[in-house]
């Protein structure tokens, strides 16, 4: 479980206005879970993720992965090791001349035997579908692969809990549906806890839980049917509603028997 | 009078070297005054090639390129700078000026606007985009926020009063609310006589703003028609391994089960058609 309590984060630099982005913040994730985290730019989301993994420890409060606490410093790299972060940009995150390199750089640092990193790569490839691409320069990799493997990376450090931060934004139709298809087989078979941050409201739908983050505060925790049964709130959040479900309001108003939101195009499959 | 005509056009990244790369091939392509147009494909498809060629900042490798019948190669950095305005992705990332005024005057002064009039060329620029004027012109442009910052980007190649807006994914890393922002400014923005063209991997967001679409799919266009013609065709999509956006997925369904859905229509449109057939389909199938 990843405990969140009341935590507060404020960034400071030197010459600027202090900025707080987090805001007496409490959260419980369980494990294994798949959770979602939404809201607008500047909402929080991403210090929040940074909180998580003790990237960013908490000016106020304190945040414990499976009972540590991201301020024991010489912990720290047990808390990375569970708690794996996935970044936006793919491009940021390649650092070896091949993608095996790539995957290996991790574990290599953990002081592992040859052949226990070699079955973790095999292990993170196949997960992620590039065992294929295995001695491939990763700068030729498409968007999608390129994100592929850097999840590869934080797999083979065998993390009990994944964060991805807009992990697709980059990325067109078919990377989003590649990358979106291993996060759920993730936790449907290797039971690895998932926090999903995201814009899209689509992806947000996956998931069993959505945070609303705005202005540092939760304003809201719920499945993702309950997020969308909200109304102007979505709105005033900065948020949207999946194209779906806005189609399906729209058919409420008008008297048509739907009772509940609309998420997926099989759902509306099946009501029509 | 085509404002912009590409003729056999392929374009080859490092010709003549082993890393050569073909990123368009045999494009053909006529865009007229006025037309409102949306570029889709999947990354590495040719979009961002395609509209650098349009305003000479790419010359292809083989074929032609003419603005307003004139090859691209006879005209002035300056001419085409007051004809087409290209905002590319994350423009922001450019960001010079010391204010919002600085970064807005840069482009207009540099091609011989007045400086008196420079105030109301700044002014109505910022307004098109919805920023105002007088709150932010001493601004540095680094305090704004992500979507202001996209929306000042988007001013400052506005204020040399281009002909044709050539935006390259315009939307990427905005927020739902951002995105909703910059859509409805764009739609406005010069509706009559201006010619707008927007990249964006995503048809769902640009689709209100637009009537006709180009689709690429490695380095050829697959599909140039309406969006009309799209509803109709979205097969060919599917055809090739392209994912439908979620509209089309929508209107996909819905054809299926019996609703006569044929052509464009906004989602208010959808769901009347199904509050009129939906009692109709059920009598028909018992």
């Amino acid at each position: 479980m990843i405990e969140v309590k009341k935590v507060t984060f404020i960034y400071k630099e030197e010459n600027k206005k202090e900025k707080v982005a987090i805001k007496n913040l409490n959260l419980n994730i369980p494990s294994p879970s798949f959770w979602a985290i939404v809201g607008a730019n500047g909402s929080g989301k991403s210090t929040l993720a940074r909180l998580m993994n003790g990237l960013l420890i908490p000016t106020y409060g304190d945040v414990i992965v499976d009972g540590i606490n991201t301020k024991e410093e010489e912990r720290i790299w047990e808390i990375r090791q569970k708690v794996g972060l996935v970044f936006q940009n793919p491009e940021n995150q390649i650092i070896g001349m091949t993608v095996e390199e790539d995957v290996a750089f991790g574990c290599e640092n953990l002081g592992l035997s040859p052949k226990e990193i070699e079955e973790r790569i095999n292990f993170a490839l196949s997960s992620v579908g590039m065992d294929e691409y295995r001695n491939y320069p990763p700068h030729l990799l498409s968007g999608g692969q390129k994100q592929r493997v850097a999840i590869a990376g934080v797999l083979a450090m065998l993390p009990k809990y994944i964060i991805l931060d807009e992990p697709t934004t980059m990325l067109d139709l078919r990377g989003r549906k590649e990358i979106l298809n291993i996060v759920r087989e993730l936790y449907e078979k290797e039971k690895i806890s998932i926090i999903l941050i995201t814009h899209n409201m689509e992806e947000a739908v996956l998931a069993e839980r959505v945070i609303i983050l705005d202005n540092g505060e939760i304003k809201f925790i719920g499945t993702p049917r309950e997020v969308f049964n909200l109304e102007s709130e979505i709105f005033k959040w900065g948020l949207d509603l999946p194209l779906v479900t806005k189609l399906s309001k729209i058919l409420q108003e008008r008297g048509f028997d739907i009772y509940y939101p609309i998420l997926t195009i099989e759902e509306l499959r099946k009501c029509l | 009078m085509s404002l912009i005509f590409l003729e056999n056009v392929s374009f080859y990244y490092l010709k003549n070297t082993p890393l050569e790369r073909m990123a368009l091939e045999e494009i053909n392509l006529s865009i007229n005054e006025g037309e409102r147009i949306g570029i889709i494909g999947e990354t590495g498809s040719g979009k961002s090639t395609l509209i650098q060629l349009f305003n000479g900042l790419l010359q292809p490798t083989k074929g032609k390129v003419y603005l307003k019948d004139k090859d691209i190669k006879e005209w002035s950095i300056k001419e085409i700078c007051k004809t087409i305005g290209l905002v590319f992705q994350y423009p922001e990332h450019q960001f010079f000026g010391e204010t919002v005024f600085e970064e807005v005057a840069f482009g207009p002064r540099n091609l011989g606007f007045k400086e008196e009039e420079m105030e109301k060329i700044v002014k109505r620029a910022l307004d098109t985009v919805g920023l105002k004027y007088e709150e932010i012109k001493e601004r540095t442009p680094f305090s704004l926020s992500g979507g202001e910052k996209r929306r000042l980007a988007i001013a400052s190649i506005l204020a040399m009063d281009p002909e044709v807006l050539v935006l390259d994914e315009p939307t990427a890393n905005l927020d739902p609310r951002g995105k909703r922002e910059l859509m409805e400014y764009l739609n406005k923005w010069g509706r009559g006589n201006k010619t707008l063209i927007i990249v964006s991997h995503d048809l769902d967001e640009i689709i209100p703003l637009i009537r006709r679409v180009i689709i690429l799919h490695k380095g050829r266009i697959i599909f140039d028609d309406s969006i009309d013609f799209l509803f109709r065709e979205k097969q060919k999509l599917i055809e090739f391994g392209l994912e439908l956006p979620q509209i089309l997925q929508i209107v996909k369904v819905l054809v299926e089960k019996g609703y006569p859905i044929e052509g464009y229509m906004t989602l208010n449109e959808i769901a009347e058609v199904v509050l009129a057939y939906k009692g109709y389909l059920a009598s028909w199938k018992h």
